[in-house]
């Protein structure tokens, strides 16, 4: 099939605007006899749901919580991105367009982005109308704060709860729809495949994870909002239940997947202390304006910091490597995500790291209490420092944080063109499951930017085009397509209750995976160990498949068996996300690619073999995936290369 | 690992709504101090597949305290010994080497147990639909500045917005009542400009779908206040009565529009 972005024609500030003119109409009264699934009531998932209502929908909303609200939209901290310009200090759309795209590293589409840029400034209002308590100023307007590096004060935020509060806005969207009996929610119902019938996404198959039931659904259109796939990594900042699943299933039915191994990791985690960890957590970033990341100049200090022979106080100043500091003058503490992270990583494979594992490093706030006091670093990080005490049991404002990367946020997934839509006609893909707006890196505040916009602002107007194009008869639930789906989703599910006799738990393939994907498909990659690592996943899911114990039956509450369907799919992401990574022959956004590098050994990015979307296509069980591509055009920005030297 | 401990644990089983539950006494073995206290359960919970045993199911998911799901009821008391923190916050080093930790889901008859740990809390879901919202459509709304609000009012509104939903407050209650959460979503948009269209309809129709769910009243004994792991606080029930009260000066046809 050929790769059709369905770019608008035309000037970029005026593409959105000519393709909304474009787009055809559904005629209000006609509304109401559509039916659209939509899976996933985060961010993008729960404001699709309530316009899509709003407009005359008939929606059927799909979680596998057992709360809407409970979708891992919840924990975003930061804040939300918004080319306001409310503090006059230079802010337009084009400016938020611009520091977005070169966020992305140059591998975004130039059109998704601008829109991006613009409908950002209608969230805003949409959210403050729906009674979310932003930051505001003591005249009584709101605040903003800059973010992640912005020249610019364009972040709103809700202290650092912004995730939750926009989430609890469109909860609280979507239960006036559900009120008003457009909106059908299932909770505690996992979707595990998608209905293909004459070539068009026309319903799900889901298991309700109550009673086991495995139903079908048919709609019109299917909306996938199921969120990223971090996960994968099996240690992560995402909620234990993020998962792969929905969009995966989509993948093996047709929709390709776009730039899989386009991974974010975030340098400031609480590090792993130990096997039993099952999470990580995330400490804003905004710690490292006062912080001071280091490690110890040599091994043998790191050593016996780690034996417990000394303590971290006891190291004096001339002992220790304040390495972002020593390595880029003139950024400093404040390098970008991905350059922080590395060289983090790169300080304890050397041997240097800290705490019980060796994988840490310190963020020192000493001197910022010397020479703020105390209490002004307690007032600017209270909460941070009190997180950060509950989980480790060391004062920061004694001792320095020990912080290490973990995976964050995943800017590949579905394809998906202008209008949203994956390669399957009638099956959409918005919010982080799908690839569109951020390249091969991820901008600070821009993940609940995006999710907003693509369900407010952007579905709604092109869901309708699709629809008023297939037409509104019903769509026929008696397809064999449907029979078949729901078919083989129950031998699938036969299949993982038949695995009694294997010795190793579902969560323990999981963690092998992680360790795979986190050694060789990490922050940095070479074309060796990604081979490595693809010979392993490989015998990795070959033993899954005879070893791996399930327990319990179909027609109960049954995590284990839950999780086994979630961890088979992540062990074949994690086999694409090493073949995008190998065929990916430079470093981009938040990857470096070990042969791809300058004479500084910095990252180095090759615009003239790599400047386009990776979007691969199933082709069959154990095949290889066919690459198309999609090539990026840029006609508004020039390409450069990023240097924090 | 020196520093681990060895625990045990009386953990309450029941396969589903319908089938009476007991208690049931684990073993937790060589627990680190820097587990967290779900970490702790993970444990035992692959020992238990490893033997070929139903491990304990409990409802969980971001782990750090914000999404709302885990809801244990630890040695009596909701989310454990510590204030201002989720059962996911805890962290072993607040229990001792051969402690006894008695495990239990919320009680309370508007949240039937789904199994083992984890009760059906749909209720609270069908208070929110009832009017946990302010009645605009996507589109349309005044620029976001167009409507000032007083920092103490937001920040007011804030707190009262930090609610997680999570039932801990009902689980305190000895009469089960619901009324620290259905009074932190009325206040949170009583005291802002965008809830006062509906704001007496609002407290109405919540309180009234509060009241059909099964839970109890108020006495002002403020157990949810000192356990709520966000620390909602006990004035916005005087808040939400308030309203409540008020609501009754106006005609019936009026507030309920």
């Amino acid at each position: 099939m050929e790769l059709n972005p369905k770019l608008p024609e035309g000037p970029l500030a005026e593409k959105w605007n000519k393709q909304k003119f474009n787009l055809k109409l559904v005629n209000p009264s006609n509304k109401r006899k559509y039916n659209v699934i939509i899976v996933g009531t985060g961010l993008a998932g729960a404001s699709a749901a309530a316009s899509l209502a709003e407009l005359g929908y008939n929606v059927t909303a799909f979680c596998f919580h057992d709360s809407p609200r409970r979708a891992h939209s919840i924990a975003a901290q930061g804040g939300i991105n918004a080319a306001k310009n409310y503090q006059n200090d230079g802010d337009s759309i084009y400016r938020l367009f611009y520091d977005t795209i070169k966020g992305g590293d140059y591998r975004a589409r130039e059109a998704n982005v601008y829109r991006l840029a613009e409908v950002s400034v209608n969230i805003i209002d949409q959210c403050v109308a729906q009674g979310v308590p932003f930051a505001r100023e003591y005249g009584g307007l709101l605040d903003n704060r800059s973010f992640g590096g912005a020249q610019v004060s364009r972040t709103f935020y809700a202290r650092g709860q912004t995730g939750q509060q926009l989430l609890l806005g469109a909860y609280s969207a979507l239960n006036r729809q559900i009120n008003l009996g457009k909106v059908k929610m299932y909770t505690r119902t996992e979707m595990l495949d998608v209905v293909v019938a004459d070539g068009k996404a026309q319903g799900i198959v889901t298991r309700n994870l109550r009673t086991g039931a495995i139903e079908t659904h048919a709609a019109h259109a299917v909306l996938l909002c199921t969120g990223g796939y971090s996960n994968v990594f099996y240690l992560s900042t995402n909620a234990i239940g993020s998962n792969v699943t929905a969009a995966w299933r989509a993948h093996k039915r047709g929709a390709y997947f776009a730039n899989p191994c386009f991974t974010q990791i975030h340098p400031t985690c609480i590090p792993v202390s130990g096997d039993h960890q099952s999470k990580l957590t995330l400490m804003s970033e905004s710690l490292r304006n006062d912080g001071r990341v280091w490690a110890p100049k040599t091994v043998a200090t790191a050593e016996k910091l780690r034996k417990g022979e000394i303590k971290v106080i006891d190291i004096k100043e001339e002992d220790r490597d304040y390495f972002l500091e020593r390595k880029y003058p003139s950024f400093g503490n404040l390098v970008p995500r991905d350059v922080a992270s590395r060289n983090a990583k790169e300080v304890s494979d050397e041997g240097r790291g800290v705490g019980a594992s060796g994988k840490a490093v310190y963020l020192d706030f000493a001197d910022a209490i010397k020479r703020l006091s105390e209490d002004t670093v307690r007032a600017k990080y209270g909460n941070l420092f009190d997180m950060y005490y509950q989980i480790t049991d060391e004062n920061p404002y004694k001792q320095p944080m020990r912080i290490y990367p973990a995976v964050h946020y995943t800017m590949g997934g579905l394809w998906v063109d202008y209008n949203l839509m994956t390669s399957i006609p009638g099956c959409y893909a918005l919010g982080e499951a799908n690839f569109s707006d951020h390249g091969a890196n991820r901008l600070g505040a821009s993940a609940l930017m995006q999710g907003l916009a693509d369900g407010y602002f952007v579905i709604p107007y092109t869901v309708g085009d699709y629809l008023a194009t297939i037409g509104p008869k019903p769509v026929d639930p008696n397809h064999p397509a449907f029979a078949q789906t729901k078919k083989d989703v129950e031998v699938r599910v036969a299949k993982f209750l038949s695995m009694k006799n294997g010795n190793k738990t579902v969560n323990e393939y999981h963690r092998d995976l992680g360790h795979i994907m986190w050694e060789y498909c990490g922050m940095a990659r070479n074309e060796a160990g990604l081979i490595k690592a693809k010979g392993l996943i490989q015998a990795l899911k070959e033993d899954f498949w005879k070893n791996a114990l399930v327990m319990g039956g179909n027609e109960e509450i049954n995590f284990s068996l839950e999780r086994a369907g979630r961890v088979a799919d992540f062990i074949e992401l994690g086999e694409l996300m090493i073949d995008d990574a190998l065929m990916r022959r430079e470093s981009c956004g938040g990857h470096f690619r070990e042969e791809s590098q300058t004479e500084e050994g910095e990252a180095k990015r090759d615009d003239e073999n790599f400047s386009f979307v990776a979007a691969w296509e199933y082709t069959g069980e154990n095949q290889p995936e066919k690459l198309n591509k999609e090539d990026l055009i840029f006609e508004n920005v020039k390409l450069t290369q990023r240097s924090y030297k | 690992m020196s520093g681990n401990m060895n625990l045990t644990l009386k953990v309450w089983r029941q396969k589903d709504v319908k089938t009476p539950g007991k208690m049931v006494t684990y073993p937790a073995k060589d627990i680190s101090p820097d587990m967290s206290f779900l970490e702790m359960l993970d444990v035992v919970n692959e020992g238990l597949i490893h033997k070929g045993e139903d491990p304990i199911y409990f409802d969980h998911d971001c782990r750090e305290g914000i999404c709302g799901s885990c809801s244990l009821y630890i040695n009596g008391r909701p989310h454990g010994p510590k204030q201002g923190i989720t059962s996911c916050q805890l962290h072993m080093r607040s229990f001792y080497d051969g402690q006894t930790i008695i495990i239990e889901p919320w009680r309370a008859a508007a949240f039937p147990v789904v199994k083992d740990l984890a009760t059906d809390r749909s209720a609270f879901d069908r208070i929110q639909h009832a009017g946990g919202f302010v009645s605009i459509n996507t589109g349309g709304v005044p620029d976001a500045n167009e409507i000032p609000i007083p920092k103490p009012i937001a920040d007011e509104a804030f707190n009262s917005a930090t609610c997680i939903q999570c039932g801990a407050c009902v689980a305190a209650c000895k009469n089960a009542s619901a009324m620290l959460f259905v009074s932190a979503k009325v206040s949170q948009l009583a005291l802002l400009p965008q809830g006062q269209p509906e704001r007496y309809q609002r407290v109405q129709s919540m309180v009234a779908q509060m009241d059909e769910e099964g839970f109890g009243n108020c006495t002002n004994t403020a157990a949810c206040e000192a356990e709520c792991p966000k620390e909602i606080k006990l004035t916005n029930i005087a808040r939400m009565n308030g309203d409540f009260f008020t609501a009754k000066f106006f005609k019936s046809d009026e507030v309920h529009a």
